[in-house]
């Protein structure tokens, strides 16, 4: 995705809105929507992995094309003319916001999404209480992290950040197909019966609270997880020799997750195991009274 | 701990993959052998357990979830224990028309709830494409014969195939399996005007000496006279379009492969035929498979292509058959394989079996399902032409599409243009079903109107027609006062619908409108790949809303919202079709308003 930078690169120039805009040969629509102001929704979309063009949210009316196409992954070419404020492309993104919010539980969804679903007025109430949803028991299997599919909208990027992207141990899929494609492992393995190593890359790159640390999930459930009592110290990892950055997220003196900075020239947001979870031990060594569990 | 294949599993997989010619290179086979594994698999066993799934894995060094994800995505290989003999009983349109209702009833009374694991099982299916002979179910059996068999009138039929599937092993029936061919009631009568029907019935399908001396491969000596340029310019000024649906002119993607610069080039022949009232691509395979090899040899020719895949539809095991053994008759013959007819050409077809997916019928989800990965469409562009299968230059055409080739090379693409109308050359196969008195297939010239083909089928049983559904579920429903229409690309686009695949599909008075409606819905819904939202949860809402529109509410007005969101964001022709049905059946008021007739 990235373009080369330097005197070589062509530029092309679009129109979007109505107003010309410039960009280097090779970038999306979506990257000449950012160049020009244009705040534009995504949530498949992630600068460190290939687009997967899936959600649709961020479809624009392109002139010539028949469909709407995704700004996140269609490349500019000269002359294109594109609307995103039209009413079809409006019209479009409230749907793809409905239908995700009348079939999915967004209530741990990043903020975005919310202010998005306001903007466009979306209004997933109108599908009625009988519309069908993915609603499901949280996956708990293990102390590290647990899987939530009631939360999510099938975006694709942790399999992606599982696979060929970062991780390259494939233990999720999707599976199975329309209404009923889902994350899983094969069978619907438990996670520690499958190939998962734990790096929690896949809770990295997650927008919906689908993946989350355990910690977070026990503390949501005791009505004690308060972001606003958090704070978060930036540290290196010490485990190895990498150099992966590390964000410590901490309430009340304890960690509470991990996560990784996604514009680290290292790890692109992508840790392992022990950048991601060895706080654990640390933490186990802290919390006198709370012996490790398996 | 990872499950251990049972024996029979181990051998199976191997068995296939042993079976093939030694690769080039050691190493795990190559992913696009995957599918045809996993096949491998369900036929020896019934299902794909943990054990036999990771066999696979391991032949081929992909990792398990993927593989599950892979299998999970087709219905016909099922991940969970399965009867040995699953009846996949149709319930589509055409056979609900015909009593498929009752069919299920008997299925169920007798086998028990639908998905069991004793010896006989059924489940309910999608069209099988016979709907000329509805209602119609295909039988998918482990280490048997699949077969198809049709007339399954509510009765005697149901239940004496029952007691035969029952009582015996093996494929020693006392009902033969396969059923009757497709109906092509213009044989019957004996047409002279049959062009791409010509041969059928009239020479042993397995026999190549039969079709040689029927004219068969003069079409591939004149191309070799001709050259490449001169058969693509053949096609060009044949005007030809495609008859998969989609009716892109079939010249500009021959001449777009043949000057791709990236090598290799590869040709497919779509022959998934799924689109729910299309049963023509399984007449041709049928009955006249050496005419589809020498055609595809023709396109690999002109287009530069050395290997060619051919997908056929799961549920087609009789097509299936009789093409490997053209294809196998074709090699010894030196019309396949190095240097075919001494011309310097080296061409071969591998066929695909699909595993019971339409998406699969999609170009880019073709591809996908070919190179072992899920069956899941690719975002336009790039287009197949430019980066398709293995991310090369890729000619996809439909089987009526390349049968057609043969006599553009034989009289020239000015002569084929000259019949038919001026944007709609040639002639075109329609797959006639529903309330008229003779279904079946039949080809006519383009230019014929609606009213004139249904004349031909007999006309309309039980009186005036309450709508004729054109193009299939993804198409749309036309009023009967509109049988002016001439069945042309350009006159069903100029009435609002379009010819898609050649349904032509007749609701008579006693057509329950409302369930027929329901059931295309259902259709999307089920066979929606799932990769994008609007039509994953598009085609779900769109079900609810019409049960509540047919239940007498208001929802007129969030159908409209939904199927334009469908047809707006989705990123293939299933997800823009997949409203076109229900919103014609809305605006035609074929259905609502309480009306439960
Ligand atoms: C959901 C869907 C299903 C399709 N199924 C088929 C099919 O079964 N057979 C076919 O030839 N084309 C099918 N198509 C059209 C193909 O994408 C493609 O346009 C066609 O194979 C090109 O061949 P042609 O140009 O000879 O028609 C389907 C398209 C969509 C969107
Ligand atoms: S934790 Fe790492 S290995 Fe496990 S599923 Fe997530 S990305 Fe894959
Ligand atoms: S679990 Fe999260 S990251 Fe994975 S597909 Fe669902 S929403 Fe996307
Ligand atoms: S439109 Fe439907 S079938 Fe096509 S890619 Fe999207 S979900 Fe899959
Ligand atoms: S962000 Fe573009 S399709 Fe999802
Ligand atoms: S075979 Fe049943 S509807 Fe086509």
């Amino acid at each position: 995705m990235s373009v080369a930078r330097g005197s070589t690169v062509r530029s092309v120039t679009i129109a979007v809105d109505g107003h010309d805009v410039t960009v280097p040969e090779g970038s999306t629509i979506l990257a000449a929507c950012r160049e020009a102001g244009i705040p534009t929704p995504t949530l498949c979309f992630l600068e460190t992995l290939t687009p997967v063009n899936t959600c649709r949210v961020c479809v624009v009316e392109l002139e010539g094309s028949r469909a709407l196409v995704p700004a996140c992954s269609r490349r500019a070419e000269a002359g294109m003319v594109v609307s995103t404020d039209s009413e079809r492309v409006r019209h479009s993104r409230k749907m793809v916001l409905e239908f995700l919010g009348s079939s999915v539980d967004l209530s741990l969804a990043d903020e975005e999404i919310r202010q998005w679903m306001h903007e466009y007025r979306a209004d997933p109430a109108r599908y009625g209480s009988r519309a069908e949803t993915v609603a499901q028991p949280p996956k708990v299997q293990d102390e590290l992290y647990i899987r939530d599919y009631e939360k999510c909208i099938l975006c694709y990027k942790c399999v992606q950040a599982c696979g060929v992207e970062a991780q390259n141990t494939f233990a999720i899929a999707v599976a199975g197909r329309g209404f009923d494609a889902r994350i899983s492992t094969e069978f619907d393995v438990t996670l520690p019966d499958s190939a998962c190593v734990y790096c929690g890359n896949c809770i990295g790159v997650c927008p919906t609270g689908a993946l989350v640390f355990k910690t977070e999930f026990d503390m949501r459930r005791e009505g004690t997880w308060d972001e606003s009592r958090q704070s978060v110290t930036r540290t290196i990892c010490s485990y190895c020799g990498v150099g992966c950055n590390l964000d410590l997220h901490v309430q009340d003196n304890r960690i509470v997750k991990v996560t990784s900075p996604l514009d680290h020239d290292v790890t692109s947001g992508h840790l392992c195991i022990k950048g991601r979870f060895g706080w654990r031990h640390v933490q186990a060594g802290l919390d006198e009274p709370e012996a490790e569990e398996g | 701990m990872a499950a251990a294949p049972s024996s029979a599993e181990r051998e199976a997989v191997d068995a296939f993959l042993g079976s093939l010619p030694a690769p080039a290179a050691s190493g795990p086979p190559p992913r696009h052998l995957l599918l045809p594994a996993l096949h491998a698999l369900v036929d020896a066993i019934g299902w794909i357990s943990e054990g036999g799934l990771n066999h696979v894995c391991e032949r081929f060094g992909v990792p398990p979830a993927e593989a599950y994800g892979v299998a999970s995505f087709y219905a016909l290989l099922p991940t969970g224990p399965r009867a040995p003999v699953v009846i996949h009983a149709c319930d589509d349109i055409a056979c609900r028309m015909a009593g498929a209702d009752r069919v299920v009833a008997v299925l169920e009374e007798v086998l028990g709830p639908a998905g069991g694991t004793d010896a006989v099982t059924w489940l309910p299916s999608p069209c099988v494409g016979a709907c000329d002979r509805a209602p119609a179910a295909f039988i998918q059996r482990t280490n048997a014969e699949n077969a198809t068999v049709d007339g399954l009138a509510p009765g005697l039929p149901v239940e004496r195939l029952l007691a035969d599937l029952a009582g015996r092993e093996g494929t020693d029936l006392a009902i033969p399996l396969r059923s009757g061919s497709v109906r092509i009631p213009q044989i019957e009568d004996g047409s002279t005007e049959l062009r791409l029907l010509r041969r059928i019935g009239r020479l042993d399908p397995a026999r190549l000496d039969d079709y040689q001396a029927a004219g068969g491969y003069e079409a591939l000596r004149r191309a070799f006279d001709l050259g490449p340029e001169g058969v693509v310019r053949e096609v060009s000024d044949s005007r030809l379009l495609g008859r998969g649906g989609a009716a892109f002119p079939a010249g500009r993607k021959w001449a777009a492969v043949a000057t791709a610069p990236a090598r290799p080039h590869y040709l497919v022949c779509n022959a998934d035929e799924s689109e729910p009232g299309t049963f023509k691509d399984r007449a041709l395979m049928e009955e006249d498979p050496f005419a589809l090899v020498e055609a595809m040899t023709i396109a690999g020719y002109a287009t530069g292509c050395e290997t060619s895949y051919l997908y056929v539809r799961g549920e087609y095991p009789t097509a299936t058959a009789r093409l490997e053994h053209a294809i196998a008759e074709c090699r010894r013959q030196g019309l396949l394989g190095r240097d075919v007819m001494g011309a310097g050409f080296d061409f071969d077809i591998e066929i695909r079996r699909g595993g019971g997916a339409y998406i699969c019928g999609e170009e880019t989800a073709l591809f996908n399902s070919i190179e072992g990965f899920r069956g899941e469409p690719r975002n336009k562009p790039p287009f197949p032409t430019d980066r398709g299968l293995f991310g090369k230059p890729t000619l996809v055409n439909n089987v009526e599409t390349l049968i057609n080739v043969l006599d553009i090379v034989l009289e020239g693409g000015p002569a084929f243009a000259g019949v038919g109308t001026e944007a709609s050359t040639g002639t075109k196969l329609f797959c006639v079903s529903g309330s008229v008195a003779r279904p079946g297939l039949y080809e006519v010239v383009f230019g014929v109107t609606l009213g004139e083909l249904l004349e031909l089928a007999g006309g309309v049983s039980g009186g005036r027609p309450r709508a004729i559904l054109l193009g299939g579920a993804a198409g749309t429903f036309v009023p009967p006062d509109r049988l002016d229409i001439p069945l042309t690309f350009e006159g069903t686009r100029a009435a609002g619908a379009s010819l898609g695949s050649g349904v032509v599909m007749v609701f008579g008075e006693a057509a329950d409108m409302n369930d027929i409606v329901l059931r295309i819905a259902a259709f999307f819904r089920h066979e929606s790949c799932g990769q994008c939202v609007p039509c994953r949860v598009g085609t779900v809402r769109q079900e609810e809303a019409l049960r509540r529109f047919i239940g007498g509410e208001d929802e007129a007005g969030l159908l409209d919202e939904i199927g334009r969101a469908m047809g707006d964001a989705s990123i293939c022709g299933l997800g823009h079709t997949a409203a076109l049905a229900a919103r014609s059946a809305i605006s035609l008021g074929l259905i609502g308003n309480g009306d439960r007739r």
